[in-house]
């Protein structure tokens, strides 16, 4: 008998453990910087979707392209139009997971790093990545971080030749997400 | 035996409760609602060709507009078939926010200073929860004519001058290339020629543009006068032209009937006929100046 409550100890701890396995925010921020000789063009986007699975390690992130704001609404336009083709496409999307989940521990406060790997699509165009991302964790908030770099071919996102003095072959992108527990 | 069976079920629920809820998509579990997705760039400009489209300056954005509309091309070889006479307008216009915009311009045409606001009212919708076929814009203008008076020895007054165009601007973006769009007119003349002529016009518009390239487009526009409530010499103004934009910049090219450049001139003062070759070359430019940036919001 005692094994029983034993097991059903395990149990209702096990499932109350994986009530906050989901954390997320749909205020994380993703940014971008492309630098030339001619021009600097960087763009922010503050209502980014995050979400991670703190048991398995997966993340998702969902990013409107519409809601880059440059700092000329013109570029904005000829972004959305011309390059993201946003209404055809409008949503940049990235599904991963970190490679070794025993680089992190969820449950304890601390700074790790950790690589993740997964499928970035943009403009409708995926392509695997693998990036060094950090976790901060403490407080009840999960802050992840990372920096790392898209070529604007491998999209298939095409820049004119008249503006390739214009826009950066490579972007930089930066992401930051500061993540709570999903309460169902 | 038991106990064997009971771990197994324990672990098999563990099992169960690790996995994700709705296969491999975190993002489901949020269930947020498609994201609403505004037409965007309907037209090239903040005009089609004469007339206003519905496309507004940013907000914070300062819009020098140059407009030159030549001599007809029948004026002959001594005229050079036009290119030696020209009306020109010359305008600021101002994005107060990404709804509301103001302008300010001067024509030589009847010497004439216009002001005026153009706010829109709803947007189309691409996708999203909440459909919405067309966008909708409202423009109102005042325009004040400077030439000396017809008639001064009579008492004249500085209402006299004045006139008022109002606008519905309704256009749709059927797709990347193509869009449509009516605009419903009205305009005032507070002081008209002749006894029997009326003071409230009403106008159609029609305008098109269909997008050949990511620079390049063609435009067409016509306004079709309401009623006879004008002197047969009237005409409705026809124009067909092209979008050119590089940069900051935007070069409207087209061939008109008409000579003014604002909304009460070009809808109710037009003369011009196509048939006898009255026609005039023009050209808008557009450059615009980020007055007030749009910084990105600081990070936390």
């Amino acid at each position: 008998m005692k094994k029983y409550f034993f097991v059903i100890g395990i149990f209702a701890f096990g499932s109350l453990q994986m009530l906050g396995q989901n954390f997320f925010t749909r205020n994380g921020h993703l940014g971008f910087f492309s630098k030339t000789n001619m021009e600097d063009i960087k763009a922010n986007n503050e209502s980014v979707t995050y979400i991670m699975d703190l048991t398995s390690g997966e993340i998702n992130i969902s990013a409107l392209q519409t809601n880059f704001q440059f700092e000329k609404a013109l570029m904005q336009e000829h972004y959305n139009e011309n390059y993201m083709e946003s209404s055809k496409y409008p949503k940049a999307i990235f599904k991963g997971k970190i490679d070794d989940m025993s680089k992190v521990n969820f449950k304890m406060e601390g700074v790790y790093n950790a690589k993740v790997s997964g499928n970035l699509e943009i403009h409708g165009v995926g392509k695997p990545y693998t990036v060094d991302a950090v976790f901060k964790v403490g407080g009840g908030h999960v802050v992840a971080e990372t920096n790392f770099k898209v070529k604007c071919a491998d999209h298939n996102i095409k820049i004119e030749s008249s503006l390739k003095n214009n826009i950066a072959e490579t972007i930089d992108v930066n992401a930051k997400a500061d993540l709570t527990e999903l309460k169902k | 035996m038991r106990q064997i069976l009971v771990c197994c079920i324990a672990l098999f629920s563990g099992f169960s409760w690790c996995q994700p809820e709705n296969g491999d998509d975190l993002l489901s579990l949020l269930g947020d609602p498609d994201p609403v997705i505004y037409s965007t760039a309907t037209f090239k400009s903040t005009r089609v060709i004469n007339g206003q489209s519905i496309e507004n300056v940013a907000g914070g954005v300062m819009d020098f507009r140059v407009s030159h509309r030549f001599g007809t091309f029948n004026s002959g070889i001594h005229k050079m078939f036009g290119l030696d006479l020209a009306s020109m307008r010359l305008a600021f216009e101002y994005g107060l926010s990404d709804r509301v915009m103001v302008g300010l311009g001067r024509s030589n045409v009847n010497e004439e200073v216009d002001a005026f606001t153009k706010i829109k009212i709803f947007k189309q919708v691409e996708s999203g929860s909440n459909k919405m076929p067309f966008s909708l814009s409202y423009f109102a203008s005042i325009v004040m004519r400077g030439t000396e008076w017809a008639e001064p020895e009579r008492e004249n007054y500085f209402t006299s001058r004045l006139y008022y165009c109002h606008q519905l601007l309704l256009a749709r973006k059927f797709n990347d290339q193509l869009s449509i769009q009516i605009s419903p007119t009205f305009v005032h003349r507070n002081l008209v020629q002749t006894k029997a002529d009326y003071h409230d016009i009403y106008a159609l518009g029609y305008g098109g543009r269909y997008k050949l390239s990511r620079r390049l487009a063609v435009n067409a526009e016509y306004f079709q006068i309401l009623g006879n409530r004008l002197p047969s010499i009237n005409t409705n103004s026809l124009s067909l032209g092209v979008d050119l934009e590089t940069g900051g910049h935007v070069f409207q090219l087209h061939v008109t009937n008409s000579s003014s450049m604002n909304e009460k001139g070009f809808i109710t003062e037009t003369t011009g006929e196509w048939g006898k070759g009255d026609i005039q070359f023009g050209f808008n430019i557009s450059r615009v100046f980020t007055i007030k940036e749009k910084r990105p919001p600081i990070k936390q």
